[in-house]
Order: structure tokens, then sequence, then C-alpha cells
């Protein structure tokens, strides 16, 4: 279907660019693969003919670190040329190894410290209320970055101004930067915090394609409340090595691991 | 010249849909009126300045100018990465202003004490700087920064400024106001020290030194030709702030006299010293603990004059 063959060439994209840049995060990359492929496919109102067009959906990837997915499937769906995948981390003024905009149509916002996107969004969010526009802002965060006090400030803000037309969908791999979630700093009841925020909150599995996309055409969920889905994932979801394993924040495939972690995928060659 | 300001601020607002006022829950009897006026182009973000800084960020990238409004090291110290990241990298039209710029706040104690903002400011990329000398400058760098594209930082005082500039005078960002001529010594000076400068400048006058006033209200982009025309037709030249002698004004224009190869000119930073301030009171007195008084000024000019007659 649809939603699975896109989601598979992100993986096998942003394995690939993780491989040959010898970088972190694939397993990141691949937790979002499924969200990322269902905005793309189905979701957000963009036109890659027209990255700045005015009425646009806003997307911001405030989990910059999960950008070898994002830049994956905007080159699928033809922001920029595929090639330019080949330049990710690259000397020169190329794909960064966390989100940015410069140069890059259908990037909205630059990140890598995390806690910066949920603000940005309310403030896209705002001014789409206040001009009567009606493009809607997605925000994409991490778990580990909702232990940022700033993402708790802008959580304080939506639901006080009413933004409906923003959402944030939180990549709930369970697994941060130094270890389990639960280890380092439990956010648990964390569907219960966003709802005592004043959130319209929904959780699904992250990875199944039709909660996906049920979620994401029945926003806002509550009219005059910011949408928070809490996406159930699994970190290195796709391939199995990778899959649950903190290591893979930091680790690179090797060529033998990159070739398995493809075959697993359904290429072969 | 936060008054002078808002005043302004409400002036432009009325002939430009585009701006809006963020504050950080600070702004009693100041920002009400501009409140009044636009409520749906204010907020009170409440005790928040990096989710203000971010949600200016997002207006900006939407198209709007937006001010964000708070005291002291609130909107600058506290939210320094959304800055960067964000404004910055971003390139947008966020314009920070600070009320409390110096000493302003100065009974309030250290955390109130705004003296390395200056610095930190001017090391961003695409920030423009600007700390005006009085409230004519004030009112003339609110409109100035509307204007100007990208990200500005507005150092103000707070309230009751003496006013130095009788006239309107012609205010450029990025060039300096030539407040006072003289050919014996230049005095450079950035915001509200302005007044204590010109001061010193006319007492020293009566004492026989000719001393020449810029008021350098934008600190970056630095007015380099101002400062190599003072070192070619002056014998010395004093920066004046009131910010640490770290990264400020004094160190703009070190790098400009460093940069000509020779020694032409004498030259002395004042300002606070590399320290936390153990002295709490008001601005004057606190300007006087660092030598900043109008007699600190007269005393460090009439020093480097006989320094130069032995």
């Amino acid at each position: 279907m649809k939603y699975y063959d896109l989601a598979t060439k992100i993986r096998a994209h942003a394995l690939r660019m993780t491989h040959k840049a010898n970088a972190s995060h694939i397993g990141t990359s691949l937790s979002i693969a499924d969200i990322l492929a269902v905005l793309y496919e189905s979701i957000l109102h963009v036109d890659p003919k027209r990255p700045t067009w005015p009425d646009r959906d806003r997307f911001i990837l405030s989990k910059g670190h999960g950008c070898a997915a994002l830049y994956a499937v905007l080159a699928e769906q033809g922001f920029f040329p595929k090639e330019w995948l080949d330049t990710y981390c690259q000397d020169g003024p190329h794909l960064a190894g966390h989100i940015t905009h410069h140069g890059v149509p259908g990037v909205e916002v630059s990140t890598g410290s995390l806690g910066h996107g949920l603000p940005i969004g309310c403030g896209m969010a705002l001014a789409g209320k206040h001009d009567n526009q009606p493009h809607r802002v997605f925000v994409l965060l991490s778990d580990g970055e909702c232990d940022e006090g700033s993402t708790w400030e802008a959580a304080l803000f939506a639901p006080h101004h009413q933004l409906d037309n923003l959402i944030a969908i939180i990549d709930y791999n369970k697994i941060q930067s130094f270890g389990t979630v639960k280890e380092v700093l439990d956010l648990e009841p964390l569907a219960g915090k966003w709802r005592a925020f004043g959130w319209a909150v929904q959780e699904i599995d992250g990875h199944d394609f039709r909660q996906i996309e049920n979620a994401l055409t029945s926003l806002p969920f509550k009219k005059g409340q910011p949408s928070c889905i809490i996406a159930h994932t699994i970190k290195g979801k796709g391939v199995s090595f990778m899959e649950n394993q903190l290591a893979w924040h930091y680790k690179s495939p090797n060529a033998e691991q990159l070739k398995q972690a493809l075959a697993e995928l359904g290429f072969d060659k | 010249m936060r008054t002078t300001f808002i005043h302004t601020l409400i002036e432009c607002a009325r002939a430009d849909g585009r701006i809006w006022l963020l504050v950080g829950d600070l702004g009693y009897s100041v920002v009400e009126p501009f409140r009044q006026e636009f409520p749906g182009r204010f907020i009170n973000v409440g005790v928040a300045e990096q989710n203000m800084t971010g949600i200016a960020t997002g207006l900006a990238i939407s198209g709007k100018v937006v001010f964000t409004y708070s005291i002291a090291n609130f909107p600058t110290l506290r939210c320094l990465e959304q800055i960067r990241n964000d404004v910055c990298y971003h390139n947008t039209n966020v314009k920070i202003v600070a009320v409390g710029g110096g000493f302003a706040y100065g009974a309030h104690g250290m955390t109130h004490h705004a003296t390395e903002d200056l610095a930190i400011m001017r090391a961003l990329p695409n920030m423009t700087v600007i700390a005006p000398g009085d409230p004519v400058e004030a009112a003339l760098a609110t409109r100035a920064i509307i204007e100007w594209p990208g990200p500005c930082y507005l150092r103000l005082g707070k309230a009751q400024e003496p006013v130095v500039h009788k006239t309107s005078p012609n205010f450029q960002i990025g060039k300096a106001i030539v407040v006072r001529k003289g050919g014996d010594v230049t005095l450079i000076t950035t915001g509200g020290i302005l007044f204590n400068t010109v001061q010193a400048a006319e007492q020293l006058a009566r004492q026989g030194i000719q001393a020449r006033v810029l008021s350098m209200h934008t600190l970056k982009p630095l007015d380099t030709e101002a400062v190599l025309a003072a070192a070619r037709q002056t014998k010395a030249i004093v920066t004046v702030e009131e910010h640490s002698i770290i990264g400020g004004l004094g160190s703009a224009v070190a790098e400009v006299l460093a940069e000509l190869g020779s020694s032409h000119t004498t030259f002395r930073r004042m300002g606070i010293k590399n320290e936390f301030c153990r002295q709490i009171g008001s601005q004057e007195y606190l300007r006087g603990v660092y030598g900043l008084s109008v007699e600190g000024i007269i005393e460090v000019v009439r020093s480097l004059r006989e320094a130069a007659y032995k």
C-alpha cells in the first residue's frame, strides 16, 4: 500500500544516508518514518512546486536529529532532487545533521536543540488565527524533549489561546539520549499531563497506518483546543537488530549491517 | 525611555499592521496603551521568555514585525539560545527590547543588573545591537528598527532619563551621532551614560580640554569610520559604557583601533569591571562605584592628558 511503500523508502534512504555519512540518530529516523509517510502522502496540504505557498500547512520537526527521515520524504515527494540525499552530513553547505531550512525547500524551521519547535509552532498558529488563514501547524516532538521546560511553556500557552490549528505529535519511542525515558526522567502519565495542560489528546500506535491516518484526519480533536497525538513507537523500527536499542541512537550501520537492514526492508540488491 | 518607546511603537503600529508586541508578564503602567489599542496584536505570554522568543519567531516567519519586551536580562540571557537558533539563524524580524540596561534596576540587585547583554548580543550573527543615548534617540531607534530588516536588540534605560538632544538628530543605524565637536579627545559612549559624558565634556571645556562626544547608539554594525576619524583627528579616545569592560563598546572600538596596525592614539576603556557588583543602590550611585560619574569621566580624561605631557 501507498503508506508502506513510502515509509519503506524513507527508511532505506535514512539507512543509506546514515551509513554513507557515518552519522548518528538512525534509530530516531526509523521511529518516525510511518508518521511522516502518512503526513506527506495524504494529510499535509503542501505543494513541492510551491514550497512557500502561503496557505500551506506548516510542519516543524522539533526533534531535529531525526532529519534523515524528513529529508528523505521531502526528496521522495519532489521538494528537491533525490541526489541531494547523498550530501547528508558531507563537507559543504549541504543537508546538515540536524534539520536546516537554509537552501532546503520544504523545511520550514531549523532545529537541533530540543524544545524549540513547539514555541515556534505556537507563533505560526497564532499568526494563522489572527490572519484567518486556513493552514494548520504540525510539530513533531521527541519524548526526550518533553524534558525541556520550554516545551511545557508552549504546552501551557497553546490551550490558553485556543490554538486548535496546532497539532503536537510526540514520537514516544521510550528511549532518549542516554537511557530509557523511564530510567532518565519518567514522563508518565504522559497523556494525562498533556490533558491537564488543556490539550485534546489521542494515543495511537505510531506504526499502525490506519491509526495514524484516523487520528490525523479527525483534527482538531476538539474545537478550541490544540491537539496532541501521542504516538507509541519503537526506536529503530523496521530493522530487527536496531529495534529498541539505545546504541543505534549513536551508531552508524557498516556495509554489512546496511545490507542486512535493506534486505529486511525488501531491498535485496 | 520606556514611555517614549511605547508611544512611538503605538504610533508606528497605527500605520503598520505587521507590528506585534509580546511581553513576559512585565510592563505594568507602560504597555497598557498598546494593549488597549491593539488587543489582537498584544500578548502577555506569561513568565516564559523562551516561549516568548519562540512565538515571536513563529509570528515573524509568518510576516509580522514582533517586539519582545521585558526587563534587565530576562528577554536576552534567559532565552539566549532561542535568540541564537530561532531569531537569528532564521534572520527574522524580531526586535528584542530590554528595559533597564546597565544599573537602571540597581537596587534590585545582581540579577537585575544588565551588564553583559551588549557583549552577548553583539556576538550573534545577524543581530543588530542598539543602545539609545536619551529618549530622543530611543524614539528614533524604535522607528528605525521597524524598517531595518532582521533581528535587532534595543537596550533601553528605564524612566525619566534626561534629554540630551535639544533638536532631533540625524539618526541612522550604524552611524554615530556627533553630540559635541572637539579636537583634543574623543569620548565615545553608548546608551544612557551619554548624559554624564556630555556633562563631563562641558566641564572639561571650561578647563581647556575640547572633547568630541560620539553617541555610538549602534554597537553593531559599528561606525568604524567615526572611530577612525577620531583616531586621526584627536589625541585620545575614551569609551564610556554602563556595561562590562569585556565585549561591549570598549572592545568593539579596541578591535577597530588594533587593526589599524600602528598606535595612532591613546585609548582607554571605561566600564564595569569583570566582576559581579556586590553593591546595590541607585543607578547614579552604582555608576559612581565604577567611575562612570561625571567626575569619574573628567578624572580619566585629565589623567590621559597629563600622561601625554610627561
